[in-house]
């Protein structure tokens, strides 16, 4: 009766809508896509482009203490969420279309996050040390700090 | 119950409404299926990706010790094959390159005939080529057309190893005792027992990796009683087993220094040999060929007995800084490359200034014109001193010559020779080098500061013992064969005219 009331061509579209639901919600588990709404490390290596980086992060001195969201996701609730969906559409479409710089930089935005997550966690000990004014300008953390995250990053 | 609200999406609609909700719904379907479509491909890509970290690689062709021909590999591993078949392209940085009309460097450097006078090296020496082409350049170079070269020159040139165990019955020692002593003509002519030739192609994946697992290993002779007797001097290790005892990162340089290194060949036995047992400092080598008293060749101009360099990359590696720091040779010259999501070794081996952001700038964080830039530097020193190694040198040999015709004796002269030895090995040493100094910068400023010194007293030494003839320009050297025989054309030396390689 009610696929009567909606007609043929309702039927149809219930149908491929019905399909498209289906087909992204196997995707996104297949593709592990839930993880992402996870805090675990491990999502990051779900392309295993980012293999190096988290075997290096495991054995640094920051393995133990924090995790990759810890450093590279701004501590507040949005920005985080903001930074997670930024980096999470980005890295998929450079996976997806494998264009992407080789060694893999780091962006801009996201150095600036990771150095706010520095000073965020380590201010009680630098806080001498930071400029003046908000935003002023200062030297990153990771500049001479290069291996606190990534210990042997660069022995394979 | 059946008033309005059945009329409203019912097909009894007024026209126009029943057209726009239509269009809604039509719009909506395309929209799904769109949708539906990007969500497919992309479980698909997500698919493949998956597998390709999964498996590495399929074998779909089984290869073993006897397959030579890098093409039956190539179906096993597609992107490794295409890598080593891309060593045929075209490629230039500051100081060196692969072309297909390669540089005389005599002529460039117009010096090397008179430091190399009366040696095979004077008639040919041009810049190398890349990989896939060593079999087919050392068959065209005039030094072994125009010269009797022996069957050793196959060690390195070509997948030798079949035929090292064919001649020995299985064993590969014996074998590769046999084809040294041959004739290289000879040596390339070897068959089995169906009269086909056993040896076809250049150096490739078998003398590098176990078939099949694709385990990294060493296969040359030479280098595994080389580096044997290099354990044993370094580390005090008596039977020391490359294939056994070397971890994966020292097999990342060891397949290399398989062939990029010093040798010479025993004089009876013409056996490829590295002179290893004393270190591998130059003047540990040196004294290696003092203490058994090796000569490549008579120096035609002063009668001095001489060592010609090879192309000792891995020995000048060993001092620099990056061997320190446990950097291998594939780590710069066949760094990792993505394909999917696999990491593949670049089997395209050549400078890694081509190649600088996966070479360098994975330890280098350090934009790629400043790294290029350093490398220049070092480059651009090493080439300048060697220039006035060659200077001086030029001025020893010719006060040598010099003494010579005023009468000196061998006696009065030997130490001059001496010296004009020890400066010339030095100076080949690094220019036969294929780095320009890049690969241990100080310690190649090292080397060639004693050359200078060496030759610069040697060149006092000479005008010593005659002190009133000033030296002058000598004439064209001649050539002898790298291994004198009677057969050897005798000189004088003519100045070759060629451009470039001809099809055969």
């Amino acid at each position: 009766m009610i696929l009567a009331n909606l007609g043929a061509l309702g039927v149809l579209v219930a149908l491929f809508v019905g399909m498209f639901v289906g087909m992204s919600a196997f995707t996104m588990t297949y593709g592990e896509g839930w993880s992402y709404f996870s805090k675990s490390s491990e999502t990051c290596i779900n392309c295993h482009i980012m293999d190096d980086h988290f075997d290096s992060w495991v054995k640094s001195s920051h393995g133990h203490v924090a995790s990759c969201a810890d450093c590279h996701l701004p501590h507040d609730k949005i920005h985080g969420l903001i930074a997670k969906a930024d980096n999470g559409f980005f890295h998929s479409w450079a996976f997806t279309f494998q264009n992407f710089h080789e060694p893999i930089r780091i962006k801009q935005r996201n150095l600036t996050n990771l150095l706010n997550n520095c000073i965020d966690c380590h201010s009680d000990t630098v806080h001498e040390m930071l400029p003046t004014e908000p935003g002023g300008d200062m030297m990153s953390c990771v500049h001479c700090h290069a291996e606190v995250g990534h210990a042997t990053w660069r022995r394979r | 119950m059946a008033s309005q609200p059945e009329s409203n999406v019912g097909p009894d609609l007024p026209r126009p409404a029943r057209r726009r909700r239509n269009l809604v719904l039509v719009a909506i379907a395309g929209g799904a299926a769109i949708g539906t479509f990007l969500a497919a491909a992309l479980a698909v890509s997500i698919f493949e990706r998956k597998n390709e970290a999964r498996t590495p690689y399929v074998v779909t062709v089984p290869v073993d010790e006897d397959t030579t021909d890098p093409a039956v590999w190539g179906a096993n591993w597609p992107s490794q094959y295409e890598g080593f078949m891309r060593t045929l392209e075209d490629g230039r940085t500051r100081y060196g390159g692969s072309s297909a009309i390669p540089k005389q460097k005599l002529d460039q450097d117009p010096w090397l005939r008179l430091m190399w006078a009366g040696y095979a090296f004077s008639i040919d020496y041009r810049e190398a080529r890349g990989h896939a082409y060593m079999l087919l350049d050392q068959e065209q170079t005039e030094r072994v057309t125009q010269r009797p070269q022996p069957g050793a020159c196959l060690h390195c040139h070509s997948s030798v190893i079949p035929a090292y165990r064919a001649l020995g019955d299985g064993d590969v020692m014996e074998g590769f005792r046999k084809l040294c002593a041959m004739s290289y003509e000879e040596a390339r002519n070897v068959t089995d027992e169906h009269g086909d030739l056993l040896i076809n192609h250049p150096a490739n994946c078998v003398d590098c990796h176990v078939p099949n697992t694709m385990e990294l290993r060493v296969t040359r002779p030479a280098f595994i009683k080389g580096i044997a007797a290099l354990m044993k001097k370094e580390r005090g290790i008596d039977d020391y087993d490359v294939n056994r005892d070397a971890t994966r990162q020292e097999m990342r340089t060891f397949s290399c220094a398989q062939c990029h290194v010093e040798y010479y060949f025993t004089p009876e036995e013409k056996l490829v040999t590295y002179p290893w047992s004393n270190g591998l400092k130059i003047e540990e080598i040196e004294s290696y060929y003092d203490e058994i008293g090796f000569a490549d060749w008579t120096h035609e101009v002063t009668g001095g007995k001489m060592l010609k360099a090879q192309h000792p990359e891995f020995e000048l590696w060993s001092q620099g800084t990056h061997a320190k720091a446990g950097v291998s040779c594939a780590d710069c010259h066949m760094p990792y490359k993505r394909e999917g999501a696999m990491k593949v070794s670049d089997h395209h081996v050549r400078s890694p200034l081509l190649n600088a952001s996966r070479s360098c700038q994975v330890c280098h964080n350090v934009p790629e014109d400043e790294l290029l830039d350093r490398v220049h530097t070092i480059q651009d020193r090493t080439r300048s001193l060697l220039d006035r190694s060659a200077e001086a040198l030029t001025a020893t040999i010719e006060s040598i010559a010099a003494a010579r015709e005023a009468g000196a004796g061998e006696e009065e002269l030997a130490e001059a020779i001496a010296l004009q030895r020890r400066a010339q090995f030095r100076i080949d040493f690094v220019f036969s080098e294929n780095s320009m100094g890049f690969h241990a910068p100080q310690e190649t400023a090292r080397v060639l500061a004693e050359a200078i010194d060496y030759a610069r007293q040697g060149e006092i030494a000479a005008r010593t013992v005659a002190p009133t003839l000033d030296r002058q320009p000598l004439p064209e050297p001649t050539v002898e064969g790298v291994t004198p025989t009677e057969e050897a054309p005798p000189g004088p030396y003519e100045h070759p005219v060629r451009q470039g390689r001809q099809p055969d």
